[in-house]
């Protein structure tokens, strides 16, 4: 409960944390809150600035609203984030905690590190886009694959610390089996670090799937992405600048506040680490 | 020495052969009959039974893969089946405009992300360590993406400051090439710095506080010396291998960024050939990325073994 | 004897998270040519911050009071590029950990070299011979050869000879030496000692020697002052001080401490009871009052001040006197 107190005593991390919450509530609720429906067009309203009455942040070349089209961006990009997070960790931690923890497989795991890392997110996503077809799922799954190395290495230094301490060497000389050992003293243990992880990889595979809805590869249109709407918005810059702005600012927005919140979960958790 | 520069050799050359055997059951994994994919719109029996003969579809799976490596190890990529060029050709001609953005955008990276990782250090709890903070923390969380289209949007289009597209070769034109990749590369630099920033302002905290940083200043040595050697140079040895771990992301960034800009480089390759379904190029453009990953660091890890005198040198005491 | 370095009402204190806690209160020292002063005390009790006052290495959340000459000239307060321009020339440090002290990524040559370039403007070349000339001072053998070696490629003790080759590069008219043997292995010390003194008597270097080894003080030190909460209790001659301690604390580390020509494992360590205690929160009374057996109602009433003389005390109730 230290950690809650450090982290409400700054208040950017509560100004993160609000923002955090308000993009959960748009995504969550964006059936109920989103005043248009978002694939909705209407060509006679097209290009409307931000102020019009009934939208907000103004329409786009089809005269789709950019408020709606936002929230159900906002629940794609957060999809996206913990389905490719979820991913990572259910793979990357059971690979961490053994190479940690078995010396003896603990090659052959950095050896699959390598490999996945010689992947770049964005090849790996051009390969499973040809392979699969572009998709929210497929988006995810490359994103999650490209974390994967990431929560190893993390998880396998914290097992190896932790399995350097006397409570973890006791429950070895008591005899406890390695399974016993790695699932209840390592894992609790190694949670903090993992949550600090994952809580800066959601904005990082939010930021992916932009990028991949952007160029494609994501998201198919209609369906509403950030990333598909700044792209179709690349066409019509120059004559509605809001429809290229806004999106972006509502990404920027959302990993912003992922990263202060990760931040200083990170520095609540080791307070030594944050006063360097 | 040589020995920890064998066994970097030998891990490599493990990781490069798992990459090409994943690459080579990619293309087996296409849904359907791969001589339907490598063939394109052109489906005569003719030309698929070429297409067998040419990729060995009808060899058991060893013996394609033999073929594979042999082909890759000599250049042959094969062809495009949109225009039938040679791949190898294809790429050559795009990776030049690739390798110059990335290397701007590194060294833009580089001495942002240094000079202000230093600067936050130094200036530890003052204005400009809050500002540069904030400034890494804004990187890392803008999609660079979008920083382009605002950058084409508000400073070629409206203020007219710098082409919003295309690229000139350099030994065509230097001083128009450095003008169209001005912009891409600050945009593709953007988030590296930030990564290099915080890299950079952690370590330098950790260097600062060392002893020999006490020894330095007890020697009476001036600021730039204890910061710019001393420090410094410990740091750097950290920094080097984020940027080994980043080239992932560069590569990934270099793509988008080339989208945005209209850079007929290695992105717009890869793209294009996602969505015209040209499997050769993709083939290729994977393979190549995959090598170039494991080649540039492996360069790094020696490129720190001689910055860091610990590995270069065994201790004799 | 003229004193090359005179310590004058050195009081140190910092800024915390909790306010202002204060390490050294109102230190007056004197060390004089080719002197060995010993400052001797706990871990904790302000001896190494008081060393490091002297040439302002204290971090700007400290704040310095008091006068520190050296040969006449006052330190506290001067400038940067002043303090600068004697550290390293005229007053030289060597620290406790020679693992971490030197910087990994140079050659010995070149960091002792740095400081004959800083000070003296000597060349690249110059340097470098020099540099060798000094290893061989410090008894580091083959010198030609260890000058291109890396301190990782040393062993503790070479690396401490390679501390102290920089430390009197310049020929510094005072070293001051932070535990100089704490990390090494006891037969290693000796050597450590035995080059100390060489510099003084060759060089002539005045030595500040901060240690909480009594064994080493009775080897080198011509004088000890004894420190307890960031407070001088008692300064003698060192022998004086050996053999007539006045301050019940002095007697208590002497206790603590194995005798001299000792075995550390056969003698069991007559501890003090109890821990050195924070200076802010008793300023007006001995600080060793909790602590002490002898402690009397003035003791923590009000504070002793140091006598001056040879055999300096602050004390209400002397060990040995009734």
């Amino acid at each position: 409960m230290k950690v809650t107190r450090r982290i409400l005593r700054n208040p950017l991390a509560i100004a993160g944390l609000v923002v955090l919450g308000l993009a959960v509530v748009l995504a969550v609720f964006a059936n109920f809150l989103a005043p248009h429906e978002p694939t909705q067009t209407a060509l006679d309203q097209a290009f409307a600035p931000p102020g019009t009455a009934g939208h907000l942040l103004g329409t786009d070349d089809l005269g789709r609203d950019v408020v709606s089209r936002i929230m159900f961006g906002l629940r794609a990009s957060l999809h996206v984030g913990i389905l490719a997070v979820a991913t990572s960790l259910v793979i990357g931690v059971p690979l961490g905690l053994m190479a940690g923890y078995f010396r003896a497989i603990d090659a052959l795991i950095s050896r699959l590190t390598d490999l996945v890392l010689a992947f770049p997110f964005l090849i790996l996503a051009v390969g499973l886009a040809a392979i699969r077809g572009a998709s929210l799922g497929n988006a995810a799954i490359a994103i999650g694959i490209a974390q994967i190395p990431g929560v190893i290495r993390i998880v396998r230094s914290e097992t190896l610390r932790l399995k350097s301490l006397d409570f973890v060497a006791a429950a070895v000389v008591e005899g406890a089996s390695d399974a016993w050992v790695l699932g209840r003293h390592i894992l609790p243990n190694a949670a903090s670090v993992i949550i600090v992880q994952a809580t800066v990889a959601i904005p990082a595979a939010i930021l992916g799937e932009a990028v991949l809805s952007f160029l494609g590869l994501g998201i198919q249109p209609p369906a509403p992405s950030l990333g598909t709407m700044l792209s179709d918005a690349q066409q019509f810059a120059a004559r509605a600048p809001w429809a290229a702005v806004m999106p972006g600012l509502a990404i920027m927005l959302l990993t912003l506040a992922f990263n202060i919140v990760g931040d200083s979960l990170r520095d609540a958790l080791d307070p030594k680490a944050s006063r360097r | 020495m040589s020995r920890y520069l064998f066994h970097r050799l030998w891990q490599s050359a493990v990781t490069l052969i798992l990459a090409t055997i994943v690459v080579f059951a990619g293309v087996r994994a296409l849904p359907g009959d791969p001589a339907l994919a490598l063939a394109g719109e052109d489906r005569d029996p003719e030309s698929l039974r070429a297409i067998r003969e040419q990729y060995g579809l009808d060899d058991s799976w060893p013996v394609q893969f033999w073929q594979f490596v042999s082909h890759a190890a000599r250049g042959d990529l094969g062809q495009s089946i949109r225009t039938g060029e040679p791949v190898n050709g294809m790429i050559a001609g795009a990776l030049p405009v690739t390798i110059e953005l990335s290397v701007l955008a590194l060294l833009v990276a580089g001495v942002i992300g240094i000079g202000a990782g230093v600067l936050a250090a130094v200036q530890r709890g003052r204005p400009a360590e809050w500002a540069a903070n904030a400034l890494a923390l804004l990187g890392l969380s803008v999609p660079n993406f979008w920083l382009g289209l605002m950058a084409i949007l508000y400073l070629s289009v409206a203020l007219g400051l710098f082409p919003a597209s295309g690229f000139v070769p350099f030994f065509t034109n230097p001083v128009a090439n450095l003008h169209h990749l001005v912009l891409p590369a600050l945009i593709l630099g953007t988030g590296l710095a930030a990564v290099i920033m915080r890299q950079t302002r952690s370590s330098m905290l950790d260097a600062l506080s060392a002893d020999y940083i006490r020894t330095a200043e007890a020697k009476g040595l001036p600021p730039r010396a204890v910061i710019g050697r001393h420090a410094l140079r410990n740091s750097l040895i950290v920094v080097v291998t984020i940027v080994g771990l980043q080239l992932g992301a560069l590569i990934s960034g270099a793509v988008v960024t080339e989208r945005i800009f209209a850079l007929p480089g290695f992105g717009k390759l890869t793209v294009d050939a996602v969505f015209q379904r040209d499997y050769p190029v993709i083939q290729a453009v994977v393979l190549v990325t995959a090598t170039a990953y494991i080649v540039i660091n492996l360069l790094v890890d020696l490129l720190y073994s001689v910055i860091d005198p610990r590995i270069r040198v065994r201790g004799d005491a | 004897m003229s004193a090359v370095l005179e310590v004058q009402d050195l009081s140190v204190s910092f800024r915390t998270e909790d306010g202002r806690i204060s390490a050294v209160d109102s230190v007056s020292l004197e060390v004089g040519a080719s002197e060995v002063l010993a400052i001797v005390g706990e871990s904790g009790c302000g001896k190494s911050v008081t060393a490091m006052s002297l040439a302002g290495l204290l971090p700007r959340s400290a704040r310095v009071d008091g006068s520190v000459r050296l040969d006449g000239v006052e330190l506290i307060g001067a400038g940067k590029r002043t303090l600068r321009s004697i550290r390293g020339r005229e007053i030289a440090y060597i620290f406790q950990e020679p693992m971490t002290s030197l910087n990994p990524v140079f050659t010995v040559g070149s960091q002792i070299g740095e400081v004959l370039r800083t000070h003296l403007g000597a060349s690249r070349r110059t340097a470098r011979a020099r540099s060798v000339e000094l290893l061989k001072l410090v008894g580091i053998p083959s010198a030609e050869r260890r000058v291109d070696d890396y301190p990782h490629q040393l062993s503790g003790g070479m690396r401490q000879r390679v501390m102290i080759a920089m430390a009197v590069a310049c020929d510094p008219k005072v070293l001051i030496a932070d535990e100089p043997t704490t990390a090494l292995d006891v037969t290693i010390q000796a050597g450590i000692l035995d080059v100390l003194r060489g510099l003084r008597e060759r060089l002539g270097t005045s030595i500040v020697l901060i240690t909480h080894d009594l064994g080493v003080v009775a080897d080198l030190a011509d004088r000890v002052a004894v420190m307890y909460a960031g407070r001088v209790v008692e300064t003698a001659e060192v022998h004086d001080l050996f053999a007539h301690p006045q301050h019940p604390y002095t007697t208590g580390l002497l206790g603590a401490s194995p005798a001299a020509g000792r075995h550390a494992d056969t003698h069991r360590l007559a501890e003090i009871p109890g821990l050195v205690p924070v200076l802010s929160e008793q300023p007006d009374a001995c600080t060793f009052a909790d602590r002490c057996g002898q402690a009397l109602n003035t003791c923590t009433a009000s504070q002793p001040q140091l006598t001056r003389g040879e055999h300096g005390l602050a004390c209400w109730n002397p060990v040995g006197v009734s």
